[in-house]
């Protein structure tokens, strides 16, 4: 359980990491909060000769939210989305997620970019992020793009990002409505079994946007347009959200693992969406 | 009593004697990080030895290139079997009188097992070295089911004594068969259960598991060439039997072996047996002259340091129509993985579980045990339990369950019908043992009072009712447990490790300004000895607590002693320290009798003091006494205050309790939560009764996460998948309920001050109390058995086979 030896490094600046990218190439990986990396290096699942930590750079840091849009520093800590009143006014459901990640120890060290970045299909945040419909920032060797979270996880542990490019910043639109995000876990520090971000507006008795996604019930993120289908347009009534739970379910494919068989975690990934959807209406 | 006497109470306050919730003293450094464990010792020149393990179950070790790791800057020596065989140290002896490798000998036989020890200057370049050691492996057949070990196309695990029919407890009938152990009349059994109005059977497993403790194994060895010592510093809770195990296997005479046990964090059964890395350490430090280090980390402990339980009880029960209990039969297959090496006395190769017949009078019984190999880690320890007794406990607690079921009866009242009276004691149970004493109605009343048990019993029907009128998905489980432990290991007369005698010693010594210090053959691993023993002594010698220090864990300082596990340090070594302390009033009684000039029969003890019968103004206190001692010539006398003694106990302590678990339980996410739990222990005098509430909070919660989800589980291939803390339950704060605290107190007739231990049994009571929860909510719905660990899955897998999942 050590990692093997590498080289350090830990630049100021954006530029600076995407240069030390482009040198060492599939040899370097950025390290944010280590809390994903760290565990896999000491396991020597990945061997990395060049550690590139973005601990020092400023501009990837802080939360900002201009008139509808909120935007956030890769850098950011779970622990800082949680404690700031700014973002738990603007957009309550991010500490409502961040809560349910790990343990306040993690927390002080994980950050969001880690977090959505790494690909992991357990992680919390990327369900969260297709909820939001959040965008990415990455900048690499040919300057800077945005890919939609939607569009960003490609299999466990694939993404749209490339290897000489890094994570910068996510941003999304000031959510308004209902929102929930809910998540059976085994214990306090465990990924999710199943758990869903949930969003919904209502105007006029009808439900006039909605937002379903899902976490570690497949191998990546689901966003469920299905459901999304079923609940606009709607009156929320029991029987469109029954049918918005099973298009839910339909759309995840989860595998058996030590917390479950597939058929109980789709068990319980349709408890989890109802309870979720529910939970977003009462909020609206 | 002259007027510069303080009363009688005060004077017993000062000693914060027997009773007294003394603070513990351990904990200031404890709570401040300065605590010094075998991970903290750094040494001079100091090395660190770790293992290349196998990733197979089974196989066949083709080759082992050392190579490329020898060639590492900073590797001192790779070690595999063909390096420790000229030694004889290729293979060692498991305290139930199987043999296991060190270092594999041509095969592996389970994932984990160690393969090659790298030495190297740190534990970074140990790694290095470990990822450079080129393993050939063929892979072989795995047997994980220990129900097909015997079959005709099993793969034959232990090669070295595949022709051996006899084995260290008799007969083998199989090359994967350990031992058949039988307890009680089989054929009175038999004929009681054919001819009974009512028989319940079932099968319950108890599921292997892990004591985990927050530190894992490790030790420092250090051979001192010059004057021909050997020093380990090791996570060791028995540190004399390792001593003597060390000179027998290493032939260093044992004046030359000095074994310490530092600050240990936690034991639980784990860091009983003898493991590779602490013979690989020692060989490592003989052959490089300077300190070997040796520390698991926590994929190791989990993987290769002993297990605990794998037990699966076939059991019967009778009784009359009314209730009656008449007969017990069970029938266990163990499973001790790949070597036998379960940590109990020499005699009991299935440890205690012949006390399955629990709190209960039950006039005629039948246990077997068969120990299975398999593709498993070895191991088998008592983790927080007496051996194999939270095994027992679990069985027992759960066939009354079935049984109350099959009759149709409250399985509290059917509790009632059979306890064993308190008139019965000392009782003589149908297995053969000897239980000293007991009030279990009383308990078990007290406890139905503090919870309301009818009153729950009433919510629970009508939460029944609402759940079948579809009003909510969550029904209500309420577990009982009434245990019975038999701790206190033990009598010398049945009770031995490895040929050692399981008495406990204790050795005082009084300074001459009245402190003292006392050294005890056992070792504390968070049980907060040098709280409790001094508390024992304070009321046996009259000297305050906090003025005696208490050591223990050095083999150069400390008597002899087997340790601590099993519950046996209080029963045992408490026994000492009490008759030590006796020993040393009986002097000091004679001293007393000298300076206040009167018969030695004039003087009666009092509280801290001797004073003259009839004339309370004449006395001398402990302290002018201890004074004395030093610096009179007393006629008859020898100078000095000192004594040591060493208890063969007459009998094992029998403590018990009644424990209540109230659980809410969703059946459609399997999720739990535990709403009330009410636990009464009766541990015989109580010494402190605020470490008895911390040991039982401790174990409780032990209890839980293995009810609820706590498992060492393997694949087909034989494969650990549940090798981290992730998958491996430890519960926080967050998961760990309220806990609510109760006893009476039923005194051992045999102990000296008549306590019986504590520390395991909420572990033992409590398991039955929250597993019996989980199955209490189905019963309506037909559940009789499901086996633990009840995570989320399997409870949801329960309500899904239930039909409760439209
Ligand atoms: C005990 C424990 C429990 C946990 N429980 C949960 C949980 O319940 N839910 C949950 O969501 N997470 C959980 N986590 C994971 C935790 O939230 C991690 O912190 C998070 O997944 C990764 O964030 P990090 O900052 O630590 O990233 P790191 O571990 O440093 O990096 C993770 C990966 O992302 C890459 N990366 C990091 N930052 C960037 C960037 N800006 N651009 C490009 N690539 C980048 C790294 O190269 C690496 O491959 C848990 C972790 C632990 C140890």
């Amino acid at each position: 359980m050590i990692a093997s030896a590498f080289e350090y490094h830990k630049p100021d600046t954006v530029d600076g990491v995407v240069s030390l990218l482009s040198k060492w190439g599939d040899d370097a990986r950025v390290i944010a909060g280590g809390h994903s990396l760290i565990p896999v290096m000491k396991q020597r699942m990945t061997d990395i000769s060049h550690l590139i930590d973005l601990g020092g750079i400023a501009e990837l840091k802080g939360i900002s939210i201009d008139g509808d849009k909120i935007n956030i520093g890769a850098m950011t800590t779970q622990h800082e989305l949680i404690a700031s009143e700014a973002l738990a006014k603007a957009a309550p459901l991010i500490r409502e997620a961040s809560l349910q990640i790990a343990d306040p120890q993690v927390r002080y060290l994980g950050t969001i970019g880690g977090n959505v970045a790494n690909g992991d299909p357990a992680n919390d945040m990327p369900g969260l992020m297709q909820t939001l419909d959040a965008t990415y920032y990455l900048t690499g060797p040919g300057g800077s793009r945005e890919v939609k979270a939607r569009d960003f996880y490609e299999a466990a542990y694939f993404t749209a990002r490339e290897d000489e490019e890094i994570l910068t910043a996510i941003s999304f639109a000031k959510p308004s409505g209902g929102f929930a995000y809910e998540k059976q876990k085994r214990k306090i520090g465990d990924y999710a079994t199943a758990a869903a971000g949930v969003m919904i507006t209502i105007e006029g008795g009808k439900c006039k946007a909605a937002s379903v996604a899902l976490t570690n019930l497949s191998d990546t993120p689901v966003y469920c347009a299905a459901a999304v289908d079923a609940l606009v347009g709607s009156s929320l009534d029991d029987a469109t959200i029954k049918t918005a739970v099973k298009a839910a379910v339909d759309a995840s494919d989860p595998v058996a693992d030590t917390r479950g068989p597939v058929d109980f975690k789709k068990h319980v990934a349709g408890v989890i969406v109802k309870k979720a959807i529910t939970s977003a209406v009462a909020r609206a | 009593m002259n007027e510069s006497t303080p009363p009688k109470e005060e004077r017993m306050a000062a000693l914060s004697g027997l009773g007294t919730s003394r603070k513990r003293v351990e904990d200031a450094r404890f709570t401040q990080g300065k605590g010094n464990y075998v991970d903290d010792m750094k040494m001079p020149g100091m090395l660190f030895g770790d293992f290349v393990r196998s990733p197979y179950a089974h196989a066949r070790i083709k080759s082992i290139n050392t190579e490329a790791a020898l060639a590492l800057p900073g590797v001192h020596a790779v070690l595999t079997a063909a390096d420790l065989e000229p030694l004889g140290l290729h293979w060692m002896p498991t305290l139930a009188g199987d043999k296991q490798m060190v270092l594999a000998d041509g095969k592996v036989l389970f994932q984990g097992q160690e393969v090659a020890y790298v030495v190297a200057d740190d534990r970074y370049i140990a790694d290095d070295g470990i990822q450079a050691v080129v393993v050939e492996y063929e892979e072989l057949p795995v047997l994980v089911d220990p129900f097909k070990a015997e079959l005709d196309d099993a793969p034959v695990l232990r090669e070295d004594i595949a022709d051996q029919s006899e084995g260290a407890h008799g007969p083998r009938r199989h090359p994967n068969h350990i031992f058949t152990w039988e307890s009680g009349d089989r054929a009175a059994t038999e004929a009681v259960l054919s001819e009974a109005e009512v028989v319940a059977e079932e099968m319950i497993y108890y599921h292997r598991t892990h004591p985990c403790p927050l530190e894992t194994c490790g030790c420092v060895a250090s051979m001192d060439k010059v004057n021909g010592k050997l020093t380990v510093w090791g996570t060791f809770q028995a540190p004399h039997a390792v001593r003597t195990v060390a000179s027998l296997i290493s032939g260093i005479a044992e004046h030359n072996i000095r074994i310490v046990s530092p600050d240990i964090g936690g034991g639980f059964g784990n860091k009983v047996g003898v493991y590779p890395g602490y013979i690989c350490a020692i060989v490592a430090s003989i052959v490089t002259g300077v300190p070997v280090k040796w520390v698991e980390d926590r994929m190791d402990n989990l993987m290769a340091t002993a297990f605990a339980r794998d037990y699966w009880m076939h059991g019967k029960i009778s009784a009359t129509k009314e209730g009656k209990i008449t007969g017990l039969w069970c029938h266990t297959t163990a499973d001790h993985g790949a070597f036998d090496a379960c940590a109990d006395p020499t005699k009991f190769p299935a440890g205690f579980m012949n006390i399955c017949t629990g709190s209960y009078d039950i006039p005629t019984a039948y246990l077997a045990v068969d120990g299975i190999y398999t593709n498993k880690a070895p191991g088998g320890v008592a983790y927080r339990c007496s051996f194999r007794v939270t095994e027992a406990a679990y069985f027992i607690e759960r066939m009354i369950e079935v049984l109350a079921i099959k009759l149709g009866m409250d399985a509290a009242d059917l509790r009632v019908k059979n306890f064993i009276q308190k008139d019965q004691f000392p009782y003589q149970s149908a297995l053969g043992w000897e239980y000293d004493s007991g009030d279990y109605h009383t308990a078990w009343s007290k406890a139905l009072a503090a919870v309301d048990y009818e009153g729950l019993r009433a919510e629970q029907a009508e939460r029944l009712a609402a759940f079948n009128r579809g009003e909510t998905r969550k029904l209500i489980g309420i577990g009982l447990s009434h245990f019975t432990e038999i701790v206190g290991a033990g009598p010398v007369k049945n009770c031995d490790i490895l040929g050692l005698g399981m008495f406990d010693s204790c050795e005082i010594r009084i300074h001459p300004t009245g402190s003292a210090i006392a050294r005890l053959g056992t070792i504390s691993q968070g049980q907060g000895h040098a709280t409790t023993f001094a508390q024992i002594l304070a009321s046996e010698i009259g000297i305050p607590a906090e003025d005696i220090t208490l050591e223990e864990g050095d083999t150069d300082t400390a008597p002899y002693g087997l340790g601590t596990y099993g519950s046996r340090s209080t029963p045992v070594a408490g026994a000492a320290t009490a008759m030590a302390g006796r020993k040393i009033r009986a002097k000091a009684q004679m001293i007393a009798a000298y300076l206040l000039e009167v018969h030695d029969n004039d003087v009666e003890w009092d509280v801290d003091r001797f004073v003259v019968k009839g004339a309370p103004e004449r006395f001398k206190t402990m302290k002018e006494i201890a004074f004395a001692s030093y610096s009179q010539a007393i006629p008859g006398v020898e100078p000095g205050l000192e004594a040591v003694s060493y208890y063969d106990p007459p009998n094992m302590t029998y403590p018990f309790g009644a424990y209540i678990c109230v659980m809410e339980i969703d059946t459609d996410t399997g999720t739990t939560e535990i709403r009330q739990f009410y636990a009464l222990d009766d541990c015989g005098t109580r010494i402190n009764p605020m470490i008895i509430e911390g040991q039982v909070h401790g174990g409780l919660t032990e209890a839980l996460a293995i009810a609820l989800g706590q498992e060492i589980a393997y694949d087909e291939q034989g494969n650990v998948t549940t090798g981290t803390l992730m998958d491996f339950f430890i519960p926080t704060a967050w998961e760990t309920p309220n806990y609510q605290t109760d006893f009476t107190e039923t005194p051992s007739p045999h102990h000296p001050i008549g306590a019986k231990g504590v520390g395991e049994s909420p572990n033992v009571g409590g398991v039955p109390a929250f597993s019996n929860a989980v199955h209490d909510a189905f019963k309506s719905f037909g559940l009789t058995q499901s086996h633990m660990p009840h995570d989320h899955w399997r409870i949801w897998k329960i309500a899904n086979s239930l039909g409760l999942h439209d």
